[in-house]
């Protein structure tokens, strides 16, 4: 049975592809196509009928972003989902850092769900959105 | 063309010494032993369009390219007229730079931490509990026969770790475990294509790979074989899990509990409960055995355990089981550090100040509180009033709520291409690449000092860390002996 939304837990580290990205240029095509993603495992792209390299919407009580959906590729996880390091895995996560300084970077329950007619925000979009500053 | 050997690669805490780089028109054009990552700044990313090379100055909220002059006197303008500015970064520069940067912010009250806050900051508190049986990253090569990595991915962050240090490298008393790991995936790929050919001549064959499923399988004979073994832990299957000998999958936010449970274990004692975080205590009895029965045995942990519910209690709590296991065998500990420098970060602080992160001069003198001087929760409660970010970058990595706290008060960036945070600079310098365009000390991630090489000449007209910190330093004194001297001249007035 198909569903509007899933309920999950959200994990961000580290892709070998986001660090390729990363040294070749935050600006750059590699950075966006690396870290601009989801991995999210085959059972719930199924719940969602959704298929991989769509785009979904991740909320969580901190704020929402559009990424690519991609098929974790690795095992199975079914209701854990995965965003590399960046600026679109920071507009999910919390600045609650439980007096230690650690902000809110694993572990927590967020939601996602089909946004077939939303586009992702590249760097410059998402930094202007946010930030209200324009960007070099 | 040049050819130059035993380069130090700078971008993970593995510290790689020996890569061979080509340099023609002074320009790298090739290089030798590196990972991927290596290939992408080396290679491409260092000399890509995104290099800064003028510093700017953000004028009716548009970025202006300035005199380095002008940039100096703003940035230093900026730090002085606040009342408590945060010094943030550190972690891709060289010590030497850190050690200027400790003392500016004496200079200027502010704060001070670097990027270990929101990386290995609780391992760093675990080890101020109870401190910590470490060793080299050469003696896990040369010794170590059993190698857990815990909630880490080092073929993602630190590509080279398991070729160069651990499971699949040559040591002078214990042999590589890649010809065995090259014959497994060729027996996997074989059964692969057997199964294929089954499903099309067979109908209703069942495949002998059992499907793959989000649970945790009996540890395979081989924990127990004799040689090199590696077992991973984690909450998500990851390319080092495929390549390991035993891989435990955890529940999110379970470890605490789980290696709590292993201590029981080595300790011999009955557990009332089947499964711990998922895991059958039965499969954690097997894994304790083989901690206990190995020569050399070492944990790497990630920000696995450093990021999930617990924090620092994590590694507490691995740390305790690293000493529980060194009563029956030798065991050794040690945090898998991200950037190239964050070590040296911890490392220069502590030995400037005291402290290795999360630093207040407020007071004149330093003080040492995470939770109160850490970056996001200065940032969360807006205490500091303007920020310099130097060799980091923040903006890709700090939560938005906090980085737009950030963007309310004036905010200096020093880093050499366009990342995120400079992007968003009000005052912005470039800087030579650390350990492609200038040399000095980083810290591996087993503390050990190793010296970055310079491989080419800078563009022209760009400092590096350590010399333009010294000029806002020597800029910000200026000031404050002006100002104290307009104080002294109406005081005179007045009287």
């Amino acid at each position: 049975m198909l569903e509007q939304k899933l309920h999950v837990i959200l994990i961000t580290g580290r892709t070998i592809d986001q660090g390729v990205g990363k040294e070749t240029g935050k600006g750059s095509q590699e950075y966006f196509d690396s870290a601009a993603v989801c991995f999210i495992d085959q059972a719930d792209l199924n719940k969602l009928g959704i298929k991989s390299r769509s785009n979904v919407r991740v909320t969580s009580k901190y704020g929402s972003v559009i990424v690519r959906a991609l098929k974790n590729p690795y095992g199975s996880n079914p209701g854990l989902i995965f965003i590399p390091c960046g600026l679109w895995a920071n507009a999910v996560c919390g600045d609650e850092t439980f007096g230690m300084g650690m902000a809110l970077y694993k572990g927590f329950m967020v939601d996602v769900e089909p946004a077939p007619k939303e586009s992702i925000l590249t760097l410059d979009e998402l930094l202007k959105l946010e930030f209200g500053k324009e960007v070099q | 063309m040049t050819e130059i050997k035993s380069v130090v690669c700078p971008i993970c805490g593995c510290l790689c010494d020996d890569l061979e780089v080509t340099v023609e028109n002074n320009e790298i054009v090739k290089m030798k032993n590196g990972c991927s990552q290596c290939e992408a700044k080396l290679v491409h990313g260092y000399k890509s369009e995104e290099r800064i090379l003028k510093p700017m100055i953000r004028k009716y909220g548009k970025l202006v390219p300035v005199s380095m002059d002008e940039a100096v006197h703003k940035a230093a303008e900026i730090l002085t007229d606040a009342k408590y500015p945060l010094l943030f970064g550190w972690s891709s520069s060289t010590s030497e730079a850190q050690r200027v940067g400790v003392e500016l912010a004496e200079e200027l009250g502010s704060a001070l931490d670097n990027c270990c806050s929101v990386c290995h900051g609780p391992s760093v508190m675990a080890t101020q509990e109870i401190g910590i049986p470490s060793c080299t990253l050469g003696q896990i090569r040369h010794r170590a026969d059993l190698i857990i990595y815990w909630a880490c991915n080092p073929w993602a962050s630190h590509p080279r770790h398991v070729e160069r240090y651990t499971a699949f490298t040559e040591g002078r008393f214990e042999r590589s475990e890649w010809k065995s790991y090259m014959e497994k995936l060729k027996g996997e790929s074989s059964m692969k294509k057997v199964d294929a050919a089954s499903r099309r001549i067979f109908m209703n064959y069942k495949p002998q790979i059992p499907p793959e499923a989000c649970t945790v399988n009996a540890p395979p004979q081989t924990i127990h074989k004799g040689g090199r073994k590696m077992i991973v832990v984690d909450v998500r299957k990851t390319m080092t899990a495929e390549a390991a000998d035993y891989f435990i999958q955890v529940q999110p936010n379970k470890d605490y509990e789980i290696l709590d449970a292993l201590r029981c274990l080595v300790a011999d004692q009955e557990l009332d409960v089947d499964t711990v975080g998922g895991v059958p205590v039965e499969y954690l009895r097997e894994v304790a055995d083989a901690m206990v029965n190995c020569n050399f045995g070492v944990i790497y942990f990630g920000l696995g355990l450093t990021q999930s519910a617990g924090r620092f209690r994590n590694i507490e709590v691995a740390i305790a089981l690293t000493r529980d296991l060194n009563k029956r065998t030798k065991f050794v500990i040690s945090p898998m550090r991200g950037h190239f420098n964050v070590t040296g970060a911890n490392v220069v602080f502590a030995w400037t100040t005291g402290y290795p992160y999360a630093i207040d001069f407020s007071q004149g003198y330093p003080q040492y509180n995470p939770g109160e001087f850490t970056a996001i929760d200065l940032l969360k409660r807006e205490d500091n009033d303007a920020t310099l970010v130097i060799s980091s970058d923040p903006g890709a990595h700090f939560p938005k709520q906090v980085m737009q706290n950030m963007m309310k008060h004036p905010l200096i960036t020093i880093n050499p291409d366009w990342n995120a945070i400079s992007r968003l600079g009000d005052v912005v310098f470039p800087t030579q690449w650390c350990g492609i365009e200038y040399e000095g000390t980083a810290y591996r991630m087993d503390q050990v000092p190793i010296m970055l090489r310079k491989v080419v000449e800078p563009p022209p007209g760009i400092l590096n860390d350590e010399e333009l910190l010294r000029r806002i330093l020597d800029e910000v004194r200026l000031i404050k002996a002006e100002k104290a001297k307009k104080e002294g001249e109406i005081l005179e007035v007045c009287k």
